[in-house]
Parts: structure tokens; C-alpha cells; sequence
């Protein structure tokens, strides 16, 4: 099958680690993977802070750059509920209905790396290897905007080695939030604190999710307090196999403090 | 301009010009659940009612076995006689103050239906209910349902029951969560309800 | 297309209580500092949402009534006017009087005048958020009237002089301990023995409010519903205070926010099974009253209702935002957002706290003047999922964030980030110069105002060596 990967401006500038693990993985399963290169920003930023006006040309770029795809993945919860909720909504208000057409069109040709391997691909073994013990914080627009349910622990439960243990209070958001973080930055610290609690509670040396945004979130507020628990993007665990296990690498990324 | 029509305008011109879209209500939820009497006095006791069922011919036994001889109990004035035990004094509702029902030990009245699911039984002031202040001042009050008189689910109720009639639901004894969000019992209302349940 | 409404009026300043003294993070960062606070409000939200969670597993078509709850309150919404004439007519058949307020100060003189006509200085009152709203009991107590707040949790806030913080438990901020000082301190006539058992705080409410109830000829109530088709009136409630007011005094007064009002009797059965469960956690609360007009003989036999606007036509001439209108008051929002919870009610300013007062009070009062409180949300989502009636919070905040007022200095960055955007040699330039300027500036590992909100506490982890489109290109 033919995908493009809609890359996202996060994991393009300060994350391509994930979005070259969702590469590795799909081809590895035997697929074709595209990167149209006119994407940048799904405009999700600026819609959430209160700039649709500003969102319009993002949103018309990423629905003339994607429309000629059959299946788009991109490895994040967040940018595909951005597209998917959004998108639509952005254009119909400035009045383009033709824009909100194609923008649905192309929202029903995205998906989320799990939505997409579960669902479109109908895999659950990846054939990953990855032995650590992982506890997964499923992200609020995964869980409550895409419904991803459990097709990321599904994923994770038949990665080889992986030991996968709960989270507690998981639903609860890690308090990111885009600007929210900056805008109400002593909420959202008092939020990571929590979530920072729970992941260390697990005893887990890795917590992942679908969303390096939260991920960002999360693994600045664990480097803070050298914690030693590392996070690592769900397409980075799926990527990993016997030969090319990719946690050294992006250990000395992500830990150094 | 009269407030009244300053918001009725406000109200026009905010919906605009256009005529109102109409909206189905989905009403697909359930409306025809079974009765079921266990569940009835499950949920009621959950709620800390003290449950009865008896007989017909026992209500008053039940009563004399619940209130402290002498103590006085006010009735509505349509309140099945039959249903007095004669330990108890009996105040009938004459247009009584409030000063004097208060001061009773308790109250009996019938019902007008009760719902399974919630565990509810609702008065609406018919003769053997009386006027709502006869339930709420005394601290017990002994509330008598017939089987008949229950319904599954809360559809069914108001399905039942009469708009303009004064209607009081009541669940379990007066309550309040407001403390920690930990449920007590007792506030203003009866601190304790006794449903007893005829066949 | 959104039409803006100008000159539509909303709630009118120096009067009520929509408006916060400050912005949302200044009141946030105090509230956050006090730990005890935060203790109350973690205990307290994580049991409301057990109770409320097991009490709707139990309900198997709770979603059907979820939508069906919707959809009536988006037929009420587009009928408004219609449904409140026919209100009005049911009601005075019934023997009850209607009054129209287009704003607080409208309602306060309505009541007020009300209440002198009955020669009584003092009024009992049942919980509602509208005559919050207004401010009524300032209202009242400057033309000589004593108010008495005879909910427990209000009392409580009454007798230690603060403010509610939770729509449905007003002092859910207060634990036991603080409970029993408070009624040590300020509530006459109280055994001082009294302990911190919730038991025996509830009965030392109910004998000081026993002989005021009694003694008492005008209360003054919210409501819940109003059925246009019947004129009836409904309140839930839990401790029988509300039936003591709806039912004891001569007079009573029901101050109603027009969006209150359902059409027919039946769609009774879809609220009253919502309600209770998303609310306290209960099958069904305690007590519901349900009145129409006068009844002779039984109850006060003088009623009295009062539809107010205060704001609520300005919503409601938002075809997005108006489904803020749709809430029926239950604070499932507050109990699961985790925002309130770690916040507190009194930082969002308003009588309507938490996702809901996020969205309500900004309206109400114009999004200028409460422009902080959109922002007052990690957009998390869970208020929308646990929301009776599927009100949209998170696309109303985002509705709203686009009304409000933006910072220059952030509208800004926003233009230029947008411009290089939507081209991508420049955008592939911005992140190079990103990363420049990350490694050639950083000395630790914070960000420049106002991005250092966010690195205050947290590490941003180093940038990569290069941009996942550098190596793809480059693959």
C-alpha cells in the first residue's frame, strides 16, 4: 500500500525520530511510504490559541498537499484530531464550502499510526522487539477525539520482550495542552506533576504514547528530575527489532541532563 | 417597551430571521421496562429506607411494630383507617399548623407510585397523601405502597402522574452530600423512611 | 458564517457575580499554593466521579439519553421565545404571576419589591445559581432584607463569609474540620460540642434552621425545568430544604434563567434520569418538587416567577456558542476536569466555575471581560464525554479563544509562524534557524519569555542534528 506520511511540524523539527521509526516500521510491513514535501503545519496551534483566520491557509495547503493520497498516517493523536475536527469546521467558517468538502475528505483518509496498523492494515504483530518494561499514557485527543481505544496496547502487547504495565490514573491529561502550558504554565506543572507521579509509581524504565507533543511534556518534566525513565513515541518501540533496536540512539537524545 | 417584550425581542433577533429548524428528539432510549419488586426494595434499602413487605391486612401491625406507643403520627385525612394501629395517637390532618405537625413523631401517608429502578416513591396530595408540608415535618415518615402502584422506570412515572398536581419524589430519607461529598442522612426532611409494600 | 451580535446586551457590570477581580493564572497560582485546598478538592472530585461512574454503568442506555437530552435542548433553544409564552400562559392559568428581567438589576428590583409587599425582613432561600448569579442577597440586604441560605453547603459559605466554588457543592473547597469551625465560629446558638462527623454538622444545620424555616412567609427558589406545556416547576434537591421553601412560606419567588424552560411533560423523563446521576452520583436524589402554580390549600398560596435574560439572548444569538445554554447545572464538567481539580472553583472568578463557567460566564458577560477563562483548559475533552447532554466544551473554547482578545506581542508570532508556514522553503528555514539559535543561545536549558512559563519546570530536550525532512531529502 501506498501512504503518505503526514510528518507534523512537531516531529519534523525536534522529534524525527518518530517520524523516521513510522517510516522504518511501514516499510518494513511491506509498504510504500511518501512524504509530499508542501506540508508543514496542520494549523492546530493557531486554531487552539484563537487564530482560525491565521489557520485558513495552513489548513487549504494541507488538504491540496494530501488530497491526492488514498491513506495518510501521521504519528500523532493530536494532528489527526486537529484534521480530522478542525479542518472542516476552519474553512466552513470563512465561508469556503467547497475547502470544508475536501478537508472532510481528506480528515477520512488520516489516521493515527495505531488506527491505521490496527484498522486499515490489520496488524497487531508488528514483529518489534523491545525489552523493557513500558507503561503507555494514551493522550487525551487519541482517547477522547480519535477513540483509538486499545489498538496501542494491543500493538504493545505483542511486541517481543516488551514487559507492559499499567498506568495509573492514565485518562487524566499530562497537562500540555499547546499553549495552556505556557498560558497557564503553574496548572499544567501542577498536572505534570501528577502524571509524573503515576508513570514513576509503574517502576517503568519507558513511558510512550502517539503524541510527541505530551511526550515532550512529559520527558522534560522526568529529565528535570533525572528520574531515569526515558519516553520514547509509540513508532519508535514498533520500529524496534532484534537487529535494529533503536533505544541507544535516542537515549543519549532524550536523557542527557 | 415592557422587559417583557426587551426579551422577547433580544430573544427573536438572536435567533434571527430565519424559522426555526425543527429537531427530532430521538426518543429511543428505554420506556418499557419490566417491573421488578426486588429491585424496588434493592434500591430503596441502598438508600437507606427501611423496607416492610406485609400483607394487606397487616399495615397497622407493621406501624405499631415501627412507632413507639403514644407517640403521635399525623395522617391525611383519606388515609385508609384500617391502616392505624391503635398504640399510636392519630392526628388528622384539619388544616393543622405547622408548629403542631412538626412536633409529631410521625407521618403516614399512601403514595401515588413508586419507580423500581431509582427506588422512589412519588405523592401527589391525593386524600391518603395529604398536603406535602404533613410528609416533610415530622422526622419518620411510614410511607404504604401497593404492588400495583409500582412501575419500572422513571418514563413509566411520569407517564402516571398528573402535571398539575403538587408532586413530591422522594428517594430514601433527607440526605446531603455536601460535606466531602460522603453521603449522610438526615438533614431538614424525615431522617427516616419506612416504605411498607403491599401486595 | 458566525454572526456577531453588537448591541445584543450582556450582563451588565457592578452588579452579580460573573466577573472575576482577576485573570484566571493570577487566581490559578494562589489557589495551586495552598495544599490543603488541593487535598479537599482530589478527595472530593475522585468521589463524585466513582459514585457518579457506577451509577450510570448501570444505565444501559445512557448515551441514548445522552442524546436525546441534546436534542431537546437544541429544540428549546431554536422555539425559545414561543416556549416561554406558552410558560408564562400555563403558569398564570395556574394562578402564578410571571415577571420578565432583561438583566440582574431588573430581577434584584423585582424580587425585592416582591418580598417588601410581604412585610417580611427576611427570606429563605433554596440553592440557585441564577440568583447568584444576579448577586440577589446583596440586593436584598441593601433594601433591609436578610437573606438566609439554607442549603447546607451555602450556609456554610454564608457563615464563613466566602464564596461557593462548585455549582453543586458550594463548599466542596472545605473539609469536616474547617466545616466545624466555621459553625463554631459564626453559627449562633450551635452546642460546642460539636464534632467534625458529617452527621453531626448536618444536625446542628437542621436545628439552627428548623424554627427560621417555621417562621419565615417568603422563599426565594431557582428551578431546575419549567414545562412549557404544563407551566410546571421542577427542583432537585437532596436535603429537604428546597421542600421546606417550596412549601412553608406564603409566598414563594422563583428566580429562572430562560433557558430552563422544556417543552413537554415527558421530556421530564429523560432529564430527571440524566440529572441525579451525572450530578451527585445517585439514582435519583433525595427530593424532587414539582409545582404548578398555586395549589389552594396546600403550599404558598402566592407565586411568583421570574424569567431572566441577564446575558443569556447574547448567547444565544451565537449559533456555536449556544449550546452552553443547554446545561442543566449538574458539575459532572467540574468533577473530571483537571483543571478544577487542582484549581478550585474561586480562580475561574465567576459563579460558574469550572469547563461550563469556561464557556458560560465569557458569554454572558461578553468574552472581553472574562477573556482569560477560554484559555482555562488543556482541551483535554473530558468534560465534553462526561456532559449529560453532549455540550461541546472543547469546541466552545476554541469558539471563544477565536473572539477573544489576543496579546499583540502573541498575535505577532502568530502572523509570522502562519506566514512561513504556508511556504515551505521558508518554514524549512525557520527550523533550521530554530535550532541555531537553540544551540548558539542556550546556556541550561530555558526558553525566552514568555516560552519559559513552560522550561520553568520542565527540560526541552536538545535538538536533533537534523530536521526529519533534511533526512529524507537526504535518504
Amino acid at each position: 500500500m501506498r501512504i503518505a506520511l503526514f510528518v507534523t511540524c512537531l516531529a519534523d523539527t525536534l522529534f524525527p525520530e518518530a517520524a523516521k521509526a513510522t517510516v522504518r516500521l511501514l516499510e518494513r510491513l511491506g509498504h510504500e511510504v511518501a512524504f509530499p514535501p508542501g506540508q508543514t503545519c496542520c494549523g492546530q496551534m493557531h486554531v487552539n490559541t484563537g487564530y482560525q483566520a491565521q489557520a485558513l491557509p495552513l489548513v487549504r495547503r494541507h488538504t491540496r498537499v494530501f488530497d491526492p493520497y488514498d491513506v495518510i498516517v501521521a504519528p500523532s493523536g493530536s494532528c489527526v484530531g486537529s484534521v480530522r475536527h478542525q479542518h472542516a469546521t476552519v474553512a466552513r467558517r470563512a465561508g469556503d464550502v467547497r475547502l470544508a468538502a475536501r478537508a472532510e475528505s481528506v480528515a477520512g483518509r488520516t489516521y493515527e499510526l495505531s488506527e491505521l496498523l490496527v484498522d486499515v492494515l490489520g496488524v497487531t504483530d508488528v514483529g518489534a522487539y523491545f525489552p523493557h518494561r513500558v507503561t503507555y499514557h494514551p493522550t487525551c485527543h487519541s482517547l477522547r477525539m480519535l477513540r483509538v481505544a486499545d489498538r496501542p496496547l494491543r500493538l504493545l502487547r505483542e511486541v517481543r520482550g516488551l514487559d507492559l504495565v499499567e498506568l495509573p490514573a492514565a485518562e487524566q491529561c499530562c497537562g500540555f495542552g499547546g499553549t495552556f502550558a505556557v498560558k497557564n504554565a503553574d496548572t499544567s506543572t501542577a498536572m505534570l506533576a501528577d502524571k509524573m507521579r503515576h508513570v514513576l509509581s509503574t517502576g517503568a524504565e519507558v513511558c510512550t504514547a502517539g503524541d510527541s507533543s505530551c511526550l515532550m511534556h512529559i520527558g522534560g518534566g522526568l529529565s528535570r528530575l533525572h528520574s531515569g525513565v526515558r519516553t520514547v513515541h509509540l513508532a519508535e518501540i514498533l520500529a524496534s527489532t532484534e537487529r535494529d533496536d533503536t533505544m541507544g540512539e535516542r537515549a543519549e537524545l532524550v536523557v542527557r541532563s | 417597551m415592557t422587559a417583557r417584550e426587551t426579551v422577547l425581542a433580544r430573544l427573536r433577533a438572536a435567533l434571527g430571521p430565519a424559522a426555526p429548524a425543527l429537531t427530532e428528539v430521538p426518543r429511543d432510549y428505554r420506556r418499557d421496562g419490566v417491573v421488578d419488586i426486588e429491585r424496588l426494595v434493592d434500591r430503596l434499602t441502598d438508600y437507606r429506607a427501611q423496607v416492610h413487605r406485609v400483607a394487606a391486612t397487616a399495615v397497622a401491625d407493621t406501624i405499631a411494630g415501627i412507632l413507639p406507643a403514644a407517640a403521635i403520627v399525623v395522617v391525611p385525612p383519606g388515609l385508609p383507617s384500617a391502616w392505624l394501629p391503635s398504640t399510636v395517637t392519630v392526628l388528622p390532618d384539619d388544616d393543622l399548623d405547622n408548629a403542631r405537625i412538626a412536633a409529631a413523631a410521625a407521618v403516614v401517608t399512601a403514595a401515588a407510585v413508586a419507580i423500581a429502578d431509582t427506588g422512589t416513591v412519588v405523592l401527589d396530595g391525593s386524600p391518603d397523601q395529604g398536603r406535602r408540608v404533613l410528609s416533610l415535618l415530622p422526622d419518620r415518615h411510614v410511607c404504604v405502597v401497593r404492588t400495583a402502584q409500582v412501575v419500572a422506570d422513571v418514563p413509566q412515572a411520569l407517564a402516571r402522574l398528573t402535571p398539575h398536581r403538587p408532586l413530591t419524589w422522594i428517594s430514601g430519607p433527607s440526605a446531603t452530600s455536601d460535606i466531602e461529598l460522603d453521603r449522610v442522612e438526615g438533614v431538614h426532611g424525615p431522617r427516616t423512611l419506612h416504605v411498607i409494600l403491599l401486595p | 458564517m458566525t454572526r456577531t451580535f453588537l448591541g445584543m446586551p450582556t450582563a451588565p457590570t457592578g452588579v452579580g457575580h460573573l466577573r472575576g477581580a482577576e485573570p484566571f493564572p493570577v487566581a490559578a497560582r494562589r489557589a495551586l499554593a495552598d495544599a490543603q485546598l488541593r487535598r479537599n478538592l482530589g478527595h472530593a472530585t475522585a468521589t463524585i466521579r466513582a459514585k457518579s461512574a457506577a451509577v450510570i454503568d448501570e444505565v444501559p442506555d445512557w448515551e441514548r439519553l445522552r442524546a436525546a437530552g441534546s436534542a431537546i435542548k437544541t429544540d428549546v433553544m431554536a422555539r425559545l421565545p414561543e416556549l416561554l409564552e406558552q410558560l408564562e400562559q400555563r403558569v398564570t392559568q395556574a394562578g402564578g404571576v410571571v415577571h420578565w428581567a432583561a438583566d440582574a438589576h431588573e430581577a434584584n428590583a423585582i424580587v425585592v419589591d416582591l418580598v417588601r409587599d410581604t412585610g417580611s425582613d427576611r427570606v429563605i432561600k433554596v440553592k440557585s445559581m441564577a440568583t447568584q448569579e444576579i448577586g440577589l442577597n446583596e440586593a436584598l440586604e441593601a433594601a433591609g432584607i436578610a437573606p438566609v441560605e439554607t442549603d447546607l453547603a451555602e450556609l456554610i459559605v454564608q457563615l464563613g463569609d466566602d464564596r461557593p466554588s462548585h455549582i453543586l457543592v458550594p463548599a466542596i473547597h472545605r473539609n469536616r474540620a474547617e466545616i466545624r469551625q466555621i459553625f463554631l465560629r459564626a453559627m449562633p446558638g450551635v452546642d460546642p460540642a460539636l464534632t467534625d462527623e458529617p452527621a453531626d454538622l448536618a444536625a446542628a444545620a437542621r436545628r439552627f434552621l428548623r424554627q427560621t424555616f417555621l417562621s419565615t412567609p417568603v422563599a426565594v427558589s431557582g428551578a431546575n425545568f419549567a414545562v412549557a406545556e404544563t407551566g410546571t416547576l421542577a427542583v432537585v434537591e437532596s436535603e429537604g430544604n428546597g421542600r421546606m421553601c417550596l412549601t412553608l412560606p406564603r409566598t414563594l419567588i422563583t428566580v429562572m434563567g430562560v433557558e430552563k424552560v422544556v417543552p413537554t411533560w415527558r421530556d421530564l423523563e429523560v432529564f430527571l434520569q440524566l440529572l441525579p446521576r451525572a450530578s451527585t452520583g445517585e439514582r435519583m436524589n433525595p427530593y424532587t418538587s414539582m409545582w404548578t402554580g398555586v395549589t389552594p390549600g396546600d403550599g404558598p398560596q402566592a407565586f411568583h416567577l421570574v424569567l431572566l435574560d441577564n446575558g443569556r439572548s447574547a448567547v444565544l444569538a451565537d449559533e456555536v456558542g449556544r449550546q452552553a445554554l443547554h446545561c442543566i447545572r449538574c458539575s459532572a464538567c467540574l468533577n473530571v476536569c483537571p483543571v478544577y481539580e487542582r484549581t478550585g472553583g474561586h480562580a475561574y472568578g465567576s459563579v460558574y466555575p469550572g469547563p461550563i463557567g469556561a464557556v458560560l460566564s465569557p458569554q454572558l458577560t461578553g468574552v472581553a471581560d472574562n477573556a482569560s477563562l477560554p484559555y482555562a483548559s488543556s482541551l483535554c475533552g473530558a468534560c465534553y464525554d462526561a456532559c449529560p447532554v453532549k455540550i461541546n466544551i472543547p469546541e466552545l473554547l476554541v469558539h471563544l479563544r477565536d473572539r477573544a482578545p489576543h496579546p499583540h506581542a502573541e498575535s505577532a508570532v502568530m502572523a509570522a509562524a502562519a506566514y512561513a508556514m504556508d511556504r515551505p522553503a521558508l518554514f524549512a528555514a525557520a527550523q533550521r534557524a530554530t535550532r541555531l539559535s537553540r544551540l548558539a543561545g542556550r546556556r541550561g536549558r530555558g526558553l525566552p519569555p514568555p516560552l519559559s512559563g513552560w522550561t520553568d519546570g520542565r527540560d526541552l530536550s536538545d535538538p536533533p542534528p537534523q530536521t526529519f525532512r533534511d533526512w529524507w531529502a537526504n535518504r
